[in-house]
């Protein structure tokens, strides 16, 4: 009320389709934290338009947010964000906790799929603190697309990774992307950028450049060029 | 959130934490075991004041004649002549709700038997007294109508009597004791009862059929008071009411007119009795449910902290779809359990101590169904009450500032 306005983002247009891979870059206080939380549901424009698969998000109450959360979108963030002292699995589980729908029989089959798909099935039952940092963010890519979401949000999913497991994160995203899941990451690391299919640049709340990548980089090819170290050897 | 799935989380969460859910909880413990075990020993003390007012007999009612007056000036109460043995024939045939009656005349006398002798009150009633009082014979029988019409020197003894006369151990049946020179023959010993609420000696007396002290003892008309027993305990106002009624018409009194006797009903001795030992209970209560609420605080403390460490928790729960409801209910449910476990480990833990009291001080102690489910109810409601503030406040927390939360 008082308070000054502060226009996080400004004309900014801009859709994305089904399968596709964008990377969203720029400096901080540029806007694309504040356009993460609008594609996430978890903040809503104060004026313009967002429709996620064909649903206008600004006209949702907050119940309805939550519940769009829960169906259409998987949250990966920077600092894994899994709760700590509940097993790998339990992780997982926890989006279909929230979903009335799902039994729990099918809770669990659902989350060791997920657990699969990242390859981690072995660790269903280790606590947060007994995974290295990659396998814990591969634990919250299992946590986001359990629920088979439209799109997965990642906020600098390498940020606290080395470059080893970085390539191993980025290689599950590009998997997951070609079984046909929208990905969207947020990142400053150009070269991470170029794992993806788009990148957009944001600066001052705006879109300054948008473009395809023409060749991406491949992940699985380039972990086979790195000798492979001896605390972890799952090629 | 389905509430299995609620339940599994609040339980996890509260087994992370065990020593501190320990601790609130023991506030929680204490509060409720305080309660249980206060009410318990209020009521036990009620229920032994009670027990000794039984010894009065069953539905027991009394009915005295007011105080005399000559020309303005009251005398003892009791001392009307008005009470005739009419009046106790016409109760017993106009009021159905009275079980039996009998007219009561006490004279004291000085008892003799061989070189002993020794004081007491001799009452003379009709047999119906020993069922109204509900007096049992150790040995011999009771005296009949027949007895009081013929106004024989027969009489019921205690057993002090029996102890002063004869010595302990004795059966003096069928043998003769002089009250006041006139010879009587024991034909009943009555059981023992003890000492009354009141520490009255309540094996000191002589019991003689009415017409026997009334003519040959004291030599007078009218009758001292009744003793009637209603039909049963619920039956004892109506009783009342009716022989109120009947004896009124008797005396020729109008309905606005001041009766000229007293009734005074078993009902209203315990009450006097006992509201004593009621102002304790509730008083003992009363200190037991504030250190309950004390627990109480304990939780909403807890589960405020729990919320300020949990934000990232809520933060991440909200992200993966969690609604405000589901936080508040989760949060909730965690108070309700701390607060329920507490209250069934208190009722526990109450019971233990009133017992220990009841094995060590020897105090009579009575747990009852209606303190435990009264606590029980109790620690849910203040586990819901201290516990919504704290849940509320997690419920509401936006999810953006509750992930960055460090």
């Amino acid at each position: 009320m008082g308070d000054v306005d502060v226009h996080a983002l400004r004309g900014v247009n801009i859709s994305i389709q089904q399968g596709d891979f964008v990377a969203i870059m720029g400096k901080s206080g540029s806007g694309k934290s504040t356009f993460m939380n609008i594609l996430g549901c978890l903040d809503v424009p104060t004026r313009g338009k967002y429709m996620l698969d064909g649903v206008d998000v600004g006209a949702l109450s907050k119940d309805q947010l939550a519940n769009l959360r829960n169906l259409k979108i998987g949250f990966v963030f920077q600092s894994f964000n899994l709760l700590s002292r509940t097993s790998a699995l339990e992780n997982v589980e926890l989006p279909l906790m929230y979903n009335r729908k799902i039994t729990s029989r099918e809770m669990r089959s659902r989350a060791i799929q997920a657990l699969e798909s990242v390859g981690l099935e072995t660790r269903a039952h280790h606590m947060p603190n007994q995974l290295s940092g990659g396998e814990q963010q591969r634990v919250a890519i299992a946590r986001s697309l359990v629920n088979n979401p439209v799109v997965i949000l990642a906020d600098e999913p390498t940020g606290n990774l080395d470059t080893r497991t970085s390539l191993e994160v980025m290689e599950v995203f590009q998997e997951l992307n070609r079984r046909g899941i929208t990905v969207v990451i947020v990142t400053h690391e150009s070269d991470i950028a170029a794992f993806t299919k788009r990148n957009i640049t944001f600066r001052d709340g705006k879109i300054i450049k948008e473009i395809e990548v023409n060749k991406p980089r491949n992940a699985r090819e380039e972990l086979s060029l790195i000798p492979v170290t001896v605390e972890e050897d799952e090629l | 959130m389905k509430l299995k799935n609620l339940l599994i989380a609040a339980i996890r969460s509260l087994a992370k934490n065990k020593m501190r859910t320990f601790l609130t909880m023991l506030g929680i413990i204490i509060g409720v075991g305080s309660v249980i075990a206060m009410i318990a020993i209020g009521q036990g003390s009620k229920k032994s004041i009670q027990a000794q007012i039984s010894t009065l007999g069953t539905n027991v009612m009394m009915i005295w004649p007011q105080a005399s007056s000559t020309g303005g000036v009251r005398m003892e109460a009791g001392t009307s002549q008005k009470m005739t043995l009419e009046d106790v024939k016409i109760i017993s045939e106009r009021c159905p709700a009275v079980a039996a009656i009998t007219p009561q005349v006490r004279s004291s006398g000085q008892l003799v038997a061989g070189n002993m002798n020794w004081r007491t009150s001799v009452y003379g009633v009709y047999p119906e007294y020993f069922e109204i009082r509900n007096l049992k014979l150790v040995s011999g029988s009771v005296f009949t109508m027949n007895d009081d019409r013929s106004a024989a020197k027969v009489c019921v003894v205690g057993q002090t009597v029996v102890n002063n006369l004869f010595g302990e151990d004795s059966d003096p049946i069928g043998r003769f004791i002089r009250i006041n020179k006139i010879p009587f023959k024991i034909i009943g010993i009555i059981e023992s009862k003890g000492q009354n609420a009141f520490g009255q000696d309540q094996d000191d007396i002589v019991i003689a059929p009415f017409s026997t002290v009334q003519k040959r003892m004291l030599a007078i008309t009218h009758i001292q008071s009744m003793l009637a027993s209603a039909k049963t305990e619920a039956l004892i106002p109506t009783a009342s009411q009716e022989i109120t009624e009947v004896l009124k018409a008797k005396h020729q009194l109008g309905p606005s007119e001041d009766p000229d006797f007293t009734i005074r009903t078993q009902t209203d001795i315990a009450k006097m009795a006992t509201s004593t030992s009621g102002i304790m209970t509730i008083l003992l209560a009363t200190i037991a449910g504030i250190s309950l609420i004390v627990g109480g605080i304990g939780i909403m403390n807890i589960m405020l902290v729990s919320v300020t460490e949990r934000t990232r928790e809520i933060g991440i729960r909200m992200s993966v779809g969690a609604r405000g409801r589901d936080v508040l209910l989760q949060f909730l449910i965690e108070a309700l359990m701390i607060s329920l476990l507490g209250g069934i480990i208190g009722i526990v833990f109450g019971i233990l101590v009133s017992q220990l009291i009841a094995m060590i001080l020897m105090w009579p102690v009575t747990i009852t169904a209606d303190s435990i489910l009264m606590s029980f109810l109790f620690s849910s409601a203040i586990g819901i009450f201290f516990g919504w503030y704290p849940a509320r406040k997690a419920a509401q927390l936006n999810p953006i500032d509750a992930l960055r939360y460090e």
